[in-house]
C-alpha cells in the first residue's frame, strides 16, 4: 500500500515536471509536447477507436506469435536437453540465432511473406523461439539428478517423469526464458510495425510511424506510453503469477 | 475399507545379494567398488552397511534399489531378480530429494498417486496417516524450504513409507543433520520400524549409528569393496545411542575397522 502511494507520488511529480518543462518554452511544443497534449491525443484517438483497434491488432500478433513460439520452443528445448542429436543440431542453431537481434528477421520476413500477418507472426516467432529453447534445455540440464532418481523409485517413468518432474523442476529457468522470449518478440514486432505498413492491419507501431510522418509528437509520445503500459500489464498478467509461485515454493526472492 | 487395507503391513521382503560385482572407470584407473559381494537379508530385518567412503556400500544400495545394474551377479527380492526401481523398494537419500515445486502434502502424495487402486480421498487419508506418524501432521501445506533439515528428512521418510513398500533403503539419511536432531530421529525410526515392520537396509559411515539401529551390522572394506565382518547387535529396542551397552558394540566394530584399515579406520570410526 505504502509502495503504491510512493509510486503514485513519484509519477505525479514526474508528469508535473514534464508539463512545466514543456510550457516553460525554449523548445517548440510541437517537438516536445506537454503531457496535457499527449493526454488529449490519447483521449481523442480512444474516442474515435483508432487506439483500441491498433492495440488489438498489435496484441493479437504478439500473443499468437508468442504462443506458437512457446509451443514449439518448450518441446524443442526438452528434446535438446534429452537427445544428443538435438543438442548438436537445434541446440547449436538456437545459440546462434539467439545472438541475432530479432529485428534482423524483418527484411527476410517481408521478402518471404510480403506485407501480411504471416510476416509479423514470423518475426514474433523468431524472437521468441530461440531463447525459449535455450532456457528450457538449460533448465532441464541444471536439474539435480536426484529428483529423477527419487521419482523413479516411486514408479515415475517416461511421460510422467517429463510432465511431473523435469518440467516443474526446470520452472525457474523456463519462466526466465519465457520472459526473455516475450521481450524479444515485443521489440521485434514493434520494429517490424514501425518499418513497414502491413496491409492486413494497422498496429501501434504504425501509429508511431505516422506520428513521426505527421510531425505529431503528441501522438508518438502517447503511443509510447501505451506501449509501456502494455509491457507492464503483460508482466503483471503473464509472468507475475508464475514468479509469485516460484518465490513461494522455492523460497527465493526474499532478498530485501 | 480400502484405506485400512492399504495401511496393513505389507509383508516384508527377503533380499539376496548373490556375488555382485561392480566397477567404475575414472580417467586414470578402474575402481572395483564391489568385489563379488554376497549377502542375505531376511524379512523384516534391519541391516546396517558400514564402511569408509568409497567402499561400495552406497553402490550396493543403489543396485538393490534398481537404480544401478551390477556388472556381474544378481540381486533377488523374494526370489525374483530385481529388474529396475520398484514401488516395493523405496529409497531415502542423504539429500532429502523432496520436490520444491510441491508442498509437504504434494510430496507425500507423489508416490501414492502413481499407485493404482486408491481414490484421491483415500490417498489423502493415507498421506495424512504417514505425516502424523513422522510427527508433521500440522505442516501439510508448508513449503519445503520452510522446513528444518530434520523436518525435511521426516517428510522424505513419510513420502517413502506412504506407498507401503516392503523394503526401505536408506543412504546415509541423517548424515547432514545436527547431532540432537539425529538422536531424535533414531528413536522415531525405531518406533516406526517396529510399527510398520519393513526390511530396512541402512547405509552409514557412523559406527555408533549402525550399532544403535541395526539388528545386524555389516562391515565393508574399500579397494576393492568387500564385506569384512558382520556383527549381530543383541540389544532390546528402543535403543539409546548413548547407552553403555551400545558403546561396547561400537568399540568392537571400530576395533575391527582398525584391524584392516590402519590409516583410515580412526577417521571412519569417529
Amino acid at each position: 500500500m505504502k509502495g503504491a502511494l510512493i509510486s503514485i507520488v513519484f509519477f505525479a511529480l514526474l508528469i508535473a515536471a514534464w508539463e512545466f518543462a514543456a510550457r516553460a518554452g525554449g523548445v517548440s511544443q510541437v517537438m516536445f509536447p506537454p503531457p496535457s497534449s499527449v493526454a488529449k491525443y490519447l483521449w481523442q484517438s480512444a474516442a474515435d477507436g483508432t487506439l483500441e483497434s491498433a492495440t488489438l491488432v498489435t496484441i493479437k500478433r504478439l500473443l499468437v506469435g508468442y504462443a506458437v513460439g512457446l509451443l514449439l520452443g518448450i518441446p524443442l528445448g526438452l528434446f535438446t536437453a534429452k537427445f544428443k542429436i538435438f543438442q548438436d543440431t537445434v541446440g547449436v542453431l538456437a545459440l546462434g540465432m539467439q545472438a541475432l537481434p530479432s529485428v534482423c528477421w524483418v527484411p527476410l520476413a517481408l521478402g518471404w511473406f510480403g506485407q501480411t500477418e504471416a510476416a509479423m507472426l514470423f518475426v514474433v516467432i523468431m524472437g521468441t523461439l530461440w531463447s525459449v529453447i535455450i532456457a528450457t534445455s538449460d533448465g532441464v540440464r541444471s536439474m539435480p539428478p536426484i529428483y529423477l532418481r527419487a521419482a523413479k523409485t516411486m514408479g515415475s517413468t517416461g511421460l510422467h517423469s517429463w510432465v511431473r518432474v523435469i518440467l516443474p523442476a526446470s520452472l525457474p529457468y523456463l519462466v526466465g526464458g519465457m520472459k526473455q522470449g516475450w521481450a524479444f518478440a515485443w521489440r521485434s514486432l514493434m520494429a517490424a510495425e514501425i518499418f513497414v505498413t502491413i496491409l492486413t492491419g494497422f498496429g501501434l507501431g504504425q501509429l508511431l510511424h505516422y506520428g513521426r510522418e505527421l510531425l505529431a509528437m503528441d501522438q508518438v509520445m502517447g503511443v509510447m506510453i501505451i506501449l509501456i503500459a502494455l509491457g507492464l500489464l503483460a508482466d503483471k498478467l503473464l509472468f507475475a503469477p508464475w514468479e509469485r509461485f516460484l518465490h513461494r515454493r522455492w523460497g527465493t526472492g526474499t532478498l530485501k | 475399507m480400502n484405506v485400512e487395507r492399504h495401511l496393513e503391513n505389507a509383508s516384508a521382503e527377503r533380499i539376496e545379494v548373490d556375488r555382485v560385482s561392480k566397477s567404475f572407470a575414472t580417467k586414470h584407473r578402474t575402481v572395483l567398488a564391489l568385489d563379488s559381494i554376497s549377502l542375505k537379508i531376511s524379512e523384516g530385518e534391519f541391516v546396517c552397511l558400514v564402511g569408509v567412503s568409497g567402499c561400495g556400500k552406497s553402490t550396493l544400495l543403489n543396485i538393490i534399489a534398481g537404480l544401478e545394474e551390477p556388472d556381474s551377479g544378481r540381486v533377488l527380492a523374494n526370489g525374483e531378480p530385481i529388474a529396475g526401481p520398484g514401488r516395493d523398494r523405496m529409497v531415502l537419500f542423504q539429500e532429502h530429494a523432496l520436490f520444491p515445486w510441491l508442498n509437504v502434502m504434494g510430496n507425500v502424495l507423489f508416490g501414492l498417486k502413481l499407485k493404482p487402486g486408491l481414490t484421491d480421498k483415500e490417498r489423502l487419508e493415507v498421506a495424512g496417516y504417514y505425516l502424523q506418524l513422522v510427527g508433521l501432521e500440522k505442516l501439510h501445506h508448508s513449503n519445503i524450504h520452510e522446513l528444518s533439515g530434520g523436518m525435511k528428512q521426516r517428510v522424505a521418510l513419510a513420502r517413502a513409507l506412504a506407498p507401503n513398500p516392503r523394503v526401505l533403503l536408506m543412504d546415509e539419511p541423517f548424515a547432514a543433520l545436527d547431532a540432537l536432531t539425529r538422536e531424535q530421529l533414531y528413536g522415531d525410526l525405531q518406533k516406526i520400524w517396529q510399527a510398520r515392520r519393513k526390511t530396512i537396509v541402512f547405509v552409514t559411515h557412523n559406527v555408533r549409528e549402525a550399532a544403535c539401529l541395526g539388528d545386524r551390522v555389516v562391515l565393508f572394506s574399500p579397494n576393492p569393496g568387500r564385506i569384512r565382518k558382520e556383527f549381530l547387535v543383541n540389544l532390546p529396542r528402543p535403543r539409546d545411542i548413548n547407552s553403555v551397552e551400545l558403546a561396547h558394540y561400537s568399540t568392537e566394530i571400530t576395533a575391527a575397522f582398525k584391524g584392516f584399515t590402519p590409516g583410515e579406520g580412526r577417521e571412519a570410526a569417529e
